[in-house]
């Protein structure tokens, strides 16, 4: 690890202004990918701006037929979140099954959505139920929000301050687990959404994505087995090949509508 | 029952003394100590796979901020300071000696795996040293990387040693070929086949680590260093390295947060720290993170191996032929040579009566970590080979495989086996048996019948290992190649108030000695477990002993009891006096000295003071005091056996194995304590699991990286994906110590993978699966399947 200097800010304002006055100023919210890079030397951040402390970002709410799951809310508060688990039990069962104990209890949903990992679990939920990511400066629908592995649509300084999404019951979470990691080797979060189904895939390997082909056959016939899937979604590596992840798209899409059906 | 404290009764399972402080968090490891004016070592690490180095410049890394010294193999040269040595001599096939590559503390002019130490800086802050260390900039010249064995044998492969032909450090053979090929060709059946032992990265919860300085004032090299032979290393570090004299060099391993044979070796980095302690006459202090543990502790296993049975045609074994190619790394390191050979070759006759057997091992060099003991070293892989054969040989004869072990086994101990040792006991029947009763071997079709019901594959799958530990009789093992006697000793010091201290070379990683000895003791002397400290360690507290590792804690033990029956015939002397008997008349028994002559009884504690005080009995017939020692040098291995039987649950649509039960009935003699007995099996048969379903230490073929350099990818255990184990001992004791014990450490690393592998092959009704069976293997194989 590198020296940097860890500012833990009063409120949301200060915090901006850290960040705006630095370029080499970086946002910390829970740091279950950022301490383990800083460990590695990978990285050298002048500032690291603790967001976890801050009122602001914290407290879910249900609102109007939405779920606002602030920023710096842990894992382990959304999988425990009676609001949560009344309006989308799949959501909460998705946080519980993030990692472990240690890493449920310091992540949080907004440090998850901003790194964007290809193999993260919430980006699927975001995407499956259109989701709007709330920044400190404006709202983005999820499918916006992504844009490639590891990436977003978040401008040097912007602070993700909650995530809000629509009730649902009719939703599933489906992962097969990479043996290690416990990352997604291949998850699928289904959901039943205004009459239509929803399927976003993560852990292919370029960034989590809507399979339309897919959803289109779940609400036709119901069999995903032909359904077209893009190769060049998928990349392979040392646990699973581009064909098994393909596979077990299939596999974990299916078994994900066969129990919101 | 509140076992906690009170006297207690060796073979009862007492509650660990010594978790209490581990749980509160005041362990105190190696890491924990800071020492006046410490500094800190980082190493500058290859981050190439083979490559010639043509040129360090650390001009601008020493300038920097805090920095007292860079360090490079030169200045290690220049000093003297030896290359380190392999421990065990072994002998080719055609009379020459291993070649051992030479290894410096850091690399001299050649890199020869990712992560060798290449330079050593030391610097008044780890951040400091850290980032000196990022500043020296090497130059290499890039070689083709040879990280797997038949690539290292391949015609025309570089040279890993230029000085070593065909990058082979030995060619050894064991058993006798020719009864081995008369045998063969008289066979009724002769089954084949080839396998891999998967490499393992060892992952001690606690990574390595040192802190080296001389101490001015007692004029000794104080070594704190986390490792399992503390007593070992200092002899190492006198004799092989000249870094201080024996008697001024004091080695201590504190607390060590797991071994599992990885902190038995004597490792580059450790010297150099040292080394440089010496230069810098301050103490130096280095902690591995855990990537550079990855890298750098020795790995384990690693072979490729063509094994073959021959079989009579009733299903007898007639004879085994087996040819292994044993990727030992980069180097030769402490143990190489032994774990492939003496460790390995030695067990494959298993449990069974095989007439003939003859093994061919030959040491690979590669571009890799060099691979030493881990858990079971050597014994893992030869309980494989013989187990997956054997297996196959009774799917492709059509006799259940549970039958074709009982038709083979070994019945007339002691016995002795084509390939060197002589097993001292056992009831492999009874073991058999007891593990098919403890999993309902019986019922399994309906078992399976119910998995298929849900879409699932069903396999169950035996295994039965030997292993020998105890290790070891001192004058055989030299014989074999041992440089080192193997004895344990221990001192049991009664204090005057009749408190004990037991002074061990054995050494506690986790085991529980200090419950386990501490209870030979209360047992003996019929005292309270708390009244009973055991010391280890520390070399300024115990002068001798040999370590632990190898499943040996039985010889410290029995030293420990020995030493126990010394005091206890001093104290029926003085109480001869006190009582005014006959010595021979005296009893000792329950804590209490008696006579049948006398009605007068003095119990231990009195006796401890009384031998204190010394005003009762002749001083020029029997000396003050009551201290023992003794030094136990087995006759004999023990031969831990047992037979595990697995029930793996396969979805064919993800090719998730998941372990749906494991049943194990071992033998390992007289159990001292029966709750940490089975801790040691749980601990054992998971990290077995973990072989077989998930670890692999994998290297890129082309670069050379490690990829599987982190617990993102490498895939350890969880306690989630292994089941609630059955387990039942049934001990034969050993004649090989005075507490009839075997030893447990390694029998659950040993027996299980073989017993999944076979469960898994049985389950898709497949010949073989290499290891580990990870879920897109066995779903290629499920999908073969259908399409078949």
């Amino acid at each position: 690890m590198y020296d940097f200097t860890y500012r833990r800010p009063a409120d949301l304002a200060e915090a901006r202004a850290i960040l705006a006055g630095d370029e080499g100023a970086q946002p910390l919210s829970g740091g279950q990918t950022l301490i383990p890079v800083l460990r590695a030397r990978l990285a050298m951040p002048a500032v690291l701006v603790d967001l976890t402390a801050l009122d602001e970002l914290k407290g879910i709410a249900a609102e109007g037929g939405r779920i606002l799951i602030p920023a710096a809310t842990t894992h382990a508060e959304v999988a425990a979140s009676g609001t949560v688990r009344e309006h989308c039990r799949a959501l909460a069962a998705l946080a519980g099954g993030i990692g472990d104990p240690q890493v449920r209890h310091r992540g949080t949903i907004g440090g998850s959505v901003a790194n964007n990992d290809p193999a993260a679990c919430y980006p699927s939920a975001c995407l499956a139920l259109d989701a709007e990511i709330r920044t400190d400066r404006r709202r983005i629908a999820a499918p916006d929000f992504f844009s490639g592995m590891f990436q977003t649509v978040l401008e040097p300084g912007e602070i993700v301050t909650a995530v809000s999404f629509p009730a649902c019951r009719g939703a599933h979470y489906e992962k097969f687990p990479n043996p290690a990691s416990r990352f997604a080797l291949i998850a699928v979060f289904a959901a039943r959404l205004a009459g239509e189904t929803r399927l976003a895939v993560t852990g292919g390997g370029t960034g989590v994505f809507r399979w339309h082909e897919g959803e289109r056959a779940a609400d036709g016939n119901g069999d995903l087995s032909e359904a077209a899937l893009d190769e060049g979604r998928f990349t392979g590596d040392l646990h699973a090949s581009v064909e098994y992840r393909m596979h077990l798209t299939r596999v974990m899409a299916q078994r994900a509508l066969a129990k919101i059906h | 029952m509140n076992l906690t404290a009170s006297r207690v009764k060796f073979g009862q399972s007492v509650k660990r003394q010594e978790d209490g402080r581990f749980l509160r968090g005041k362990g105190r490891y190696v890491d924990d100590m800071i020492l006046p004016g410490q500094l800190y070592a980082a190493f500058v690490r290859s981050p190439m796979a083979h490559a010639r180095i043509t040129g360090i410049d650390a001009d601008h890394a020493a300038s920097m901020p805090g920095v007292e010294r860079v360090l490079t193999a030169r200045d290690l040269v220049a000093a003297g300071l030896p290359p380190l040595p392999c421990g065990w001599a072994i002998t080719s096939r055609d009379g020459t000696p291993m070649k051992v590559g030479v290894r410096h503390a850091l690399a001299l002019d050649k890199v020869r795996y990712v992560g060798e130490p290449v330079a050593l800086v030391v610097a008044r802050t780890q951040a400091q040293a850290k980032d000196a260390a990022e500043a020296v900039i090497v130059d290499y010249d890039d070689l083709p990387a040879m990280v797997d064995v038949l690539d290292a044998m391949a015609e025309g492969a570089g040279l890993i040693h230029d000085e070593i032909d065909a990058n082979c450090a030995f060619d050894w053979e064991i058993g006798d070929a020719a009864a081995t090929e008369a045998a063969f060709a008289g066979a009724a059946h002769r089954i084949a086949l080839t396998l891999r032992n998967n490499r393992l990265v060892p992952n001690a919860i606690e990574p390595r680590a040192i802190n080296a300085g001389w101490d001015g004032s007692s004029e000794e090299l104080t070594v704190y260093m986390t490792h399992q032979n503390p007593i070992g290393m200092r002899m190492f570090y006198a004799a092989a390295f000249g870094l201080a004299a024996e008697h001024k060099l004091r080695m201590v391993s504190p607390d060590v947060g797991g071994g599992f044979g990885s902190k038995a070796h004597n490792y580059p980095e450790e010297v150099a720290v040292t080394f440089a302690a010496k230069l810098v006459d301050g103490p130096v202090k280095w902690t591995a993170d855990r990537s550079e543990a990855f890298l750098t502790d020795a790995h384990g296993r690693d072979h490729l191996t063509d094994v073959e049975l021959a079989l009579d045609g009733q299903g007898r074994f007639l004879a085994l032929r087996v040819d292994t190619r044993a990727n030992v790394g980069a180097y030769l390191s402490s143990s190489g040579s032994l774990v492939p050979t003496y460790m390995y070759a030695t067990m494959l006759s298993g449990q069974y009566a095989i007439p003939a057997i003859h093994a061919r091992v030959r040491a690979i060099y590669s571009s890799t970590c060099p691979v030493d003991a881990y858990r079971g070293a050597g014994r893992p892989e030869a309980a494989y080979v013989i187990e997956r054969i054997v297996d196959v040989a009774a799917r492709e004869l059509g006799i259940n495989p549970a039958e074709i072990r009982r038709r083979n086994f070994i019945r007339e101990f002691p016995y002795q086996t084509p390939v060197v040792y002589q097993y001292d006991s056992g009831d492999y029947e009874k073991s058999l048996d007891a593990a098919l009763e403890l999993a309902h071997y019986a019922g399994f079709a309906g078992r399976r019948a119910e998995s298929e019901r849900h879409g699932k594959l069903r396999g169950i799958g035996l295994a039965a290992y030997v292993e020998a530990c105890g290790i070891g009789p001192s004058a055989k093992l030299a014989k074999l190649g041992s440089g080192a006697g193997m004895w344990e000793s221990a001192e049991v010091r009664v204090h005057p108030i009749g408190t004990v201290e037991v002074l061990t070379g054995a050494h506690s990683h986790g085991q529980g000695h200090a419950t386990t000895f501490a209870q030979v003791v209360s047992d003996r002397f019929g005292i309270p477990i708390e009244n009973v400290s055991v010391i280890q360690g520390d070399t300024a507290r115990v002068q001798a002993g040999t370590g632990t590792y190898g499943s040996r804690a039985s010889v410290g033990m029995s030293a420990t009891l020995r030493a126990c029956d010394r005091i206890i015939d001093k104290g029926k002397r003085i109480a001869a006096h006190l009582m005014g008997v006959d010595y021979d008349a005296v009893e000792f028994d329950d804590g209490l000295f008696s006579s049948k002559d006398s009605n007068v009884t003095i119990a231990f504690a009195e006796m401890a003071y009384a031998a204190h005080a010394a005003a009762s009995f002749p001083t020029d017939e029997i000396e003050p005091g009551l201290v023992a020692t003794s030094f136990f040098d087995p006759p004999e291995f023990t031969y831990p056996a047992g037979v595990y039987v697995c029930e793996v649950e396969i979805d064919p649509d993800t090719g998730t194995v998941e372990v749906a039960s494991f049943c194990a009935a071992d033998d390992f003699g007289n159990v001292a304590n029966p709750m940490i007995v089975e801790g040691q099996v749980h601990g054992g048969v998971t990290q077995g699991i973990g072989q077989a379903l998930w670890e692999n230490a994998l290297y890129d073929a082309d670069t050379g990286q490690l990829m599987s350099a982190s617990f993102m990818d490498y895939g350890m255990p969880r306690a989630q994906g292994v089941p609630d184990y059955k387990l039942v001992f049934s001990g034969v004791p050993s004649p090989s110590n005075p507490l009839g014990m075997k030893g447990c450490g390694e029998a659950g690393a040993i027996g299980a993978p073989p017993a999944i592998i076979n469960a898994v092959c049985n389950a898709l009704d497949v010949r073989h699966v290499d290891m580990p069976a990870t879920p897109e293997k066995i779903w290629r194989l499920c999908r073969q399947g259908k399409a078949g």
